[in-house]
């Protein structure tokens, strides 16, 4: 994995000695700064030592700000997870019941409308909804949210990521939405639901206990394989919402050609993405009995 | 046991396949979500062949004389910041979009099924080595790469293409090596391989037709993850670049005037949910029609 | 004395929409069945007797509805009850066994939590009470070691196992009526015999009422005292167990006893009768029977058949049934030893 990237990330054009150099290089400038940052040396080379310093937990210095990458993506590493955890709890909170309304209400009015909802959401560029969010609840109805930045304190940093998170979740609760429907449409119809209603239980106990405890296992799977997604919508979200998270770290890094800062932040969503595809397996063996005795 | 040729296996090999066409041409009429789909998407796509037609401004001509000014008889959705006329910029943004969207896509359809194809079929080596790219790329997201690679490539439509191919393979990939991996067991397959016909022909005269509707089907949702894309990347200022219109660079140069103009920004991104959503229904109603019954 | 009937089905009628038409699934069917008595319903898939069954607890499948006709269950109109009233009676006063315990249990709950859910939520007992309460059931029904085989999960048990907490989830609720699918037909053949042993015992014992589904007819006449034969949703004949199995009045009855080749073991499917069960959106004029029947006639095919009254609990729905009674004089179905 950090082999491809760092391969793409030394394609690129434009020498970063020289960006940083500005108008002051000269020839014998830059060879001087590209000896010191080791840039000269073969590409091979420059990946071993970089591995061997990233063991240390050394991810090379920020070559615009001259501090490390490492402290630079710590730094603004909270507010990227507060973000994710945040739209990922909104995101259920939406899917969730909709889903259920749905699948219980199979094929009636309320089915088509949250089945709408996957249709029309999906093509709903996530930037875009944060605009119009924005403008909904920033601006307009009584400026009820920050327009950007983080706020200070607890609740100031939960204020001020409520549209972000709201943004993120919008453009993931359509896919969940239609996995978990589906799932439940067909866990309802299974047999150990008919058991359950047999034995005249209610039907808010017969969902809560047998079907969604069901279904959920599929879902989280899809759930899983979309943090992808997730964290990707960060990437964009705090660039709409002037949140200082890792993403517009990155974004702002690599307009200034900063490597050590891109390869950085490119491994530590590539650690996350792991992380939460590590996650998802455990939660999935949680839920599900069957899988634990593999 | 006989000798049969590949002239006479062939029929009866075909009957499996021209059950979906039948199929099709019968029931596209009334399957509501196909129509809808190509009403939506046709109205996008005549707007955006006819542009010429129905706007009466270029699209990038600028009049500093009248900037930002509101919907008007003269201006239907009104001038933005350098005085360009939105409605113009708004239906050639179309053309833009639509057109790369469209082109985007068809390289990773080919590439990817046929990968697709070889991997399933083949399995062993050629498997394992497919699917070892196919799980690096996946291990990505989606965004992060593609902004990286445009990134690496420089901004433009030339290298959105490039980026979007070597991330967009992927899933034909994989959605043809599971259709194959099933269909392989089939019984034509199996008569096909029996009566002596040639890998090649069983590929790609028997095998494909059957598990490329699958591909073709995501093809359409994949149109509307490259509009999204692209409009992104504009938006970060990545992908096609300005004067030339982009819902994407139109959303973003018109954030600025989010309080006092809001269409400025509100309008592009209407455009894209628009055109997002006959792709959508269209794949929906293609799903529906090329199901087997 | 004689007791009222437990169940009191009416001209029952379910109808499925599909995209071809109107299936009749069920085409005005009545039976009693008394209290604590078993009583059987045979007959081919397809018949209408899964649908009956599943009318009776008030779960019918998805797109079924029930277009016509009464249920009464220890009193109570439940075709004209509302959802709750259905509800309530689930469980407590009528519950369901079905085929294939693997599907029939919930796969992430522990099988002592599902027995013990009903004495839980709808008998009111704590939860301790309850947990001891799914303990006895599952020592009722034969289950060793039950305070540990309480902790597992459905898919770590036998089939025979999970059938068995299957029976004990039915009788969690303390039902009169048992309402059983097919429920030894996805077992292994000793099993089978081990349930049917098992569910004949419990019925004595508890003196509840079942309701047993089976196209296997070794099956009912192990089980049952009483039965009716459906095909293509309607009944076509019933009575005793003894009776009809001995002196069959229907031409479809006569074909399934005479595919049973060995009547004393619990065994095979039914072998053929020629010809396929009709479609039920267009099921054929006359009698629904004629088009595979050994002694059919011309009647047979002008108007639909009604059911015959031959003597006290037993009925026929053939036109010529003393051709079959004929038939079954000069070759016995069942030889005394």
């Amino acid at each position: 994995m950090t082999l491809g990237e760092y391969v793409g990330r030394h394609l690129v054009p434009g020498d970063p000695a020289r960006t940083i150099l500005g108008n002051q290089a000269t020839p014998a400038r830059v060879a001087l700064v590209r000896h010191a940052w080791g840039l000269d040396r073969p590409l091979y080379v420059q990946y071993w030592k970089f591995m061997g310093r990233v063991a240390h937990g050394n991810l090379g210095d920020s070559l615009f700000y001259g501090v490390s990458a490492g402290h630079l993506v710590l730094q603004r590493l909270p507010v990227t997870l507060w973000l994710i955890i945040l739209s990922a709890i909104f995101a259920v909170c939406i899917a969730v019941p909709l889903a259920a309304v749905a699948a219980t209400k199979a094929d009636r009015a309320p089915d088509h409308v949250v089945r709408a909802v996957p249709l029309v959401g999906l093509g709903f560029p996530a930037f875009w909804v944060g605009i119009v969010l924005l403008l909904i609840f920033g601006l307009h109805a009584g400026r009820l949210f920050p327009v950007g930045g983080y706020g200070s304190g607890f609740f100031g940093h939960l204020h001020s990521m409520i549209l972000p998170a709201l943004t993120v979740a919008l453009g993931l609760a359509p896919i969940l939405i239609r996995s978990l429907r589906a799932s439940l449409l067909e866990v309802l119809e299974s047999e150990y639901v008919t058991t359950a209603r047999s034995k005249g239980i209610s039907e808010k106990r017969v969902m809560r206990k047998h079907a969604l405890r069901n279904a959920i296992i599929s879902t989280v799977s899809v759930l899983g394989v979309n943090i992808g997604y997730l964290v990707g919508g960060t990437l964009v979200i705090e660039q709409v919402f002037a949140l200082p998270g890792i993403g517009q770290l990155m974004i702002n890094s690599i307009f200034q050609r900063d490597f050590p800062v891109v390869q950085a932040v490119t491994l530590v969503f590539a650690v996350m993405v792991v992380l939460v595809y590590l996650l998802t397996d455990v939660a999935h063996a949680l839920l599900d009995p069957r899988v634990r005795f593999e | 046991m006989s000798s049969i040729t590949a002239d006479e296996l062939e029929p009866f090999i075909e009957e499996t396949a021209v059950e979906h066409r039948r199929g099709f041409r019968h029931r596209w009429y009334r399957t509501p979500s196909f129509v809808a789909g190509v009403v939506i998407l046709g109205i996008v796509v005549l707007a955006a062949l006819a542009a010429p037609l129905i706007t009466k401004y270029n699209p990038t001509s600028q009049d500093l004389l009248s900037t930002l000014q509101g919907p008007s008889a003269r201006h239907w959705l009104g001038t933005d910041d350098l005085g360009r006329d939105v409605w113009s910029r708004l239906v050639y943004g179309a053309r833009t979009d639509l057109r790369v969207a469209f082109l985007a896509v068809v390289l990773p359809f080919i590439i990817g099924t046929v990968l697709g194809l070889l991997a399933g079929y083949y399995g062993g080596l050629t498997d394992t080595f497919a699917s070892f790219f196919v799980n690096i790329v996946v291990a990505f997201p989606f965004y992060v790469l593609i902004i990286a690679l445009v990134f690496a490539l420089g901004s433009g439509t030339r290298n959105i293409y490039i980026a979007i191919t070597i991330v967009g393979w992927v899933s034909y990939t994989r959605i043809i090596r599971g259709e194959v991996l099933v269909a392989k067991r089939r019984d034509y397959v199996l008569a096909a391989k029996s009566g002596g016909l040639s890998d090649f022909r069983i590929l790609f005269r028997h095998l494909l037709p059957n598990v490329i509707t699958q591909a073709v089907i995501f093809a359409c949702s994949d149109i509307v993850l490259d509009i999204l894309a692209i409009v992104t990347l504009g938006y970060l200022g990545l992908g096609v670049q300005p004067p030339t219109p982009d819902w994407g660079n139109m959303i973003a140069s018109g954030q600025t005037y989010l309080t006092t103009h809001w269409q400025l920004s509100t309008f592009p991104g209407i455009a894209v949910v628009f055109t997002a959503l006959g792709l959508s229904l269209l794949a929906d109603g293609l799903a529906d029609l090329l199901r087997p019954e | 004395m004689t007791r009222e009937p437990l169940v009191k089905v009416r001209d029952l009628r379910v109808e499925f929409q599909l995209a071809r038409g109107t299936v009749h699934a069920v085409d005005g069917v009545s039976f009693d069945v008394e209290p604590g008595e078993a009583f059987g319903l045979v007959g081919e898939s397809g018949s209408g007797k899964t649908v009956t069954l599943r009318a009776l607890v008030g779960l019918l499948p998805r797109g079924a509805k029930l277009t016509g006709g009464t249920i009464e269950i220890d009193g109570v109109d439940v075709t004209a009850a509302d959802e709750d009233t259905q509800r309530h009676l689930r469980g407590t006063t009528v519950s369901m066994i079905f085929q294939e315990p693997m599907t029939a249990l919930n796969p992430v709950m522990r099988v002592g939590d599902q027995i013990a859910e009903e004495p839980l939520v709808r008998l009111g007992m704590s939860r301790s009470a309850a947990r001891a309460r799914a303990i006895e059931l599952m020592a009722l029904v034969g289950i060793p070691d039950p305070r540990r085989r309480a902790q597992a999960y459905p898919h770590e048990l036998s089939g025979g196992l999970r059938q068995r907490v299957m029976i004990a989830i039915a009788l969690s609720g303390d039902p009169k009526l048992v309402l059983c699918d097919e429920p030894t037909t996805a077992l292994d053949v000793t099993i089978q015999d081990q349930i049917l042993k098992l569910l004949r015992k419990l019925q004595h014992e508890l003196d509840v009422s079942l309701v047993f589904v089976s196209h296997d007819l070794a099956v009912i006449a192990q089980t049952c005292r009483r039965l009716a034969v459906m095909y293509a949703g309607q009944v076509v004949e019933s009575g005793a167990v003894e009776q009809v199995f001995r002196e069959p009045r229907h031409p479809y009855t006569l074909g399934l006893l005479r595919a049973v080749p060995d009547f004393e073991v619990v065994r095979e499917r039914l072998a053929s009768i020629p010809g396929s069960p009709p479609d039920l959106a267009a099921p054929p004029a006359g009698c629904r029977f004629h088009p595979r029947c050994r002694f059919v006639q011309e009647d047979c095919l002008a108007i639909p058949v009604e059911l015959e009254r031959l003597d006290a609990g037993r009925e026929v729905r053939c036109l010529h049934h003393d051709q079959t009674a004929a038939d079954v004089e000069r070759e016995p179905v069942i030889v005394d030893a």
